[in-house]
């Protein structure tokens, strides 16, 4: 059930400045579990104190944002990739 | 603490505001960047996000005192502004497109088509490459010399490609632009003509901006002027509501129509006019602030008429594309702004965009793209609902040009009549 995961710079102090990581989980939520055991501390940066998504990252589940998907609880099949990224914006 | 290069690791620099390894006055008055969510202070530099929270970054100053005399003994462009700006003090020597200080045209058909008793357009198609972006890519690529980029590039709906493009080529700079591949030829054209690096990116803007995320974590000294300097970049916007104070003889206007994509511009234009303020360049009184979006990518006016703070983001389906961003990072800001001052957020269908292109081309002589035509459609409805008070003296922006988006009307005008090079062919017509 390996999920490579991608990982921002701004987070690269957790994996060592790996900008690629593996993870497994059936779900987003156990994915992320399971990255925060093999990195400690990362998770808090993604969830916030109530456990959702913090407002200003955006993860996708291969071309998806999650957040169009069921969030937290978005399957993460072994082969996808998980991309997590700050939200930024162009436009007026 | 070494210099923070591009090719430095964003967030995870010392808390500290040092600005050691920067040329002296890189910044000009800025003195770090300070999280807008949490307050966590970051050093200048290649950083956009919140290493606690992925906040967005925002400028923090220490301004000396400045008067409207130096202002106005200043360039006719927005280096009149720039000890208010992210800027060194020589900013001028450094080959630049000079934007800004457009006009600001009292729009009495107009008004008199909506029932406004004072409007003003803030017009800036006439830009050097026709859009308000030009504004914002000068700021970015300051701050992309100041830190030694190699390549200036960005993620665009269009405007800010061709502002990317034509900056890079008058800096000599390298430039990349990323767009979506489905964006209005006229734009992809326009900012071809100033790079041979124009990707085309399958997806919406949303995918080319994720993309350009992925890019900037990779590739060293680039600078991508809406992702890893995006702090500096976005303070260009103050400019468009300091230029309104300043041309209406240093007062602020009532009332402000703002479009709203990312949100970006409306809240640099409230920032603009409380630094102003606090400078004591205008005297203070309220304003209001309104937003306006196309139906077709709303989360933001979705979320103000639901009465919620959280914007869920959307699909963009919309003719206006330099509109069609479903994560409004900056939303939840402009909600707030639109709430404390009183304003509102709004949105209107396609058809009504279109109608407000020719409203404004029929009533003022100005050609404006789709986005334009939201915020003039926009201010029509606010009026309509009684959101917008029409006895207020109001400013509506124009952030672009019509020609970059002639699909968007090209079947809805034309000749009135084909005829015979004849007078009595004309006549017939009725023209006459």
């Amino acid at each position: 059930m390996s999920v490579s995961v991608r990982v921002p710079t701004i987070l690269r102090t957790y994996t060592g400045g790996e900008s690629e990581v593996t993870a497994s989980g059936a779900t987003l939520a156990d994915l992320l579990e399971d990255l925060d055991t093999s990195y400690p501390g990362i998770k808090a940066r993604i969830l916030d104190d109530n456990g959702a998504l913090r407002r200003f990252v955006n993860v996708y589940v291969g071309n998806d944002d999650v957040r169009f998907l069921d969030n937290l609880a978005t399957p993460t099949p072994a082969g996808t990739q998980v991309s997590v990224i700050p939200a930024v914006a162009g436009g007026c | 603490m070494s210099a923070p290069t591009l090719t430095h690791v964003e967030g995870i620099t010392p808390d500290t505001t040092s600005r050691t390894g920067l040329r002296e006055g890189a910044f000009g008055n800025a003195t770090g960047l300070a999280c807008r969510e949490c307050g966590h202070a970051v050093a200048l530099g290649p950083f956009y996000a919140c290493p606690e929270c992925f906040g967005p970054l925002e400028v923090a100053y220490d301004f000396p005192a400045v008067t409207r005399e130096e202002i106005e003994a200043g360039p006719r462009n927005i280096w009149r502004y720039k000890a208010l700006l992210p800027v060194p003090d020589d900013i001028e020597q450094s080959p630049n497109t000079e934007p800004g200080f457009t006009r600001l045209l009292e729009a009495s058909n107009l008004a008199a088509a909506l029932g406004i008793e004072k409007l003003w357009v803030k017009d800036d198609s006439t830009n050097p490459t026709n859009s308000f972006k030009d504004r914002v890519v000068a700021c970015a690529l300051s701050a992309a010399r100041e830190l030694d980029a190699k390549v200036f590039a960005c993620p665009s709906t269009g405007n800010l490609a061709n502002a990317v493009a034509a900056a890079g080529a008058r800096a000599g700079i390298k430039t990349v632009v990323f767009i979506p591949s489905n964006l209005e030829h006229p734009k992809q054209v326009n900012s071809a003509v100033y790079t041979d690096s124009l990707v085309a990116v399958d997806g919406n803007y949303d995918d080319v901006n994720k993309l350009a995320s992925e890019i900037a974590g990779e590739e060293e000294g680039w600078a991508f002027v809406n992702v890893n300097v995006r702090p500096f970049y976005a303070e260009g916007s103050k400019t468009l509501g300091y230029e309104i104070a300043e041309q209406l003889g240093w007062r602020l206007p009532d009332q402000v129509v703002i479009p709203v994509a990312s949100g970006s511009q409306l809240t640099k234009v409230h920032k603009s006019f409380q630094e102003l303020i606090k400078l004591g360049l205008v005297e203070e009184k309220p304003y209001r602030i309104f937003g306006a979006q196309a139906t077709g990518c709303s989360p933001v006016s979705v979320a103000y008429k639901a009465g919620v703070d959280a914007i869920r983001p959307v699909k963009p389906d919309t003719i206006a594309k330099s509109l069609a961003i479903g994560n409004p990072a900056d939303g939840i800001y402009v909600l707030d702004i639109c709430r404390e001052t009183g304003g509102a957020v709004e949105d209107i269908d396609d058809d009504a965009v279109r109608e407000g292109i020719l409203l404004l081309a029929r009533t003022e002589g100005i050609f404006t793209e789709t986005a334009g035509g939201t915020t003039v459609g926009v201010t029509k409805k606010l009026v309509e609902t009684g959101q917008l008070d029409p006895t207020l003296e109001t400013v509506i922006i124009n952030t672009g040009m019509g020609l970059k988006t002639l699909d968007a009307i090209s079947d809805q005008v034309g000749a009135a009549a084909t005829i015979a090079p004849t007078y009595a062919a004309f006549a017939a017509t009725g023209i006459a």
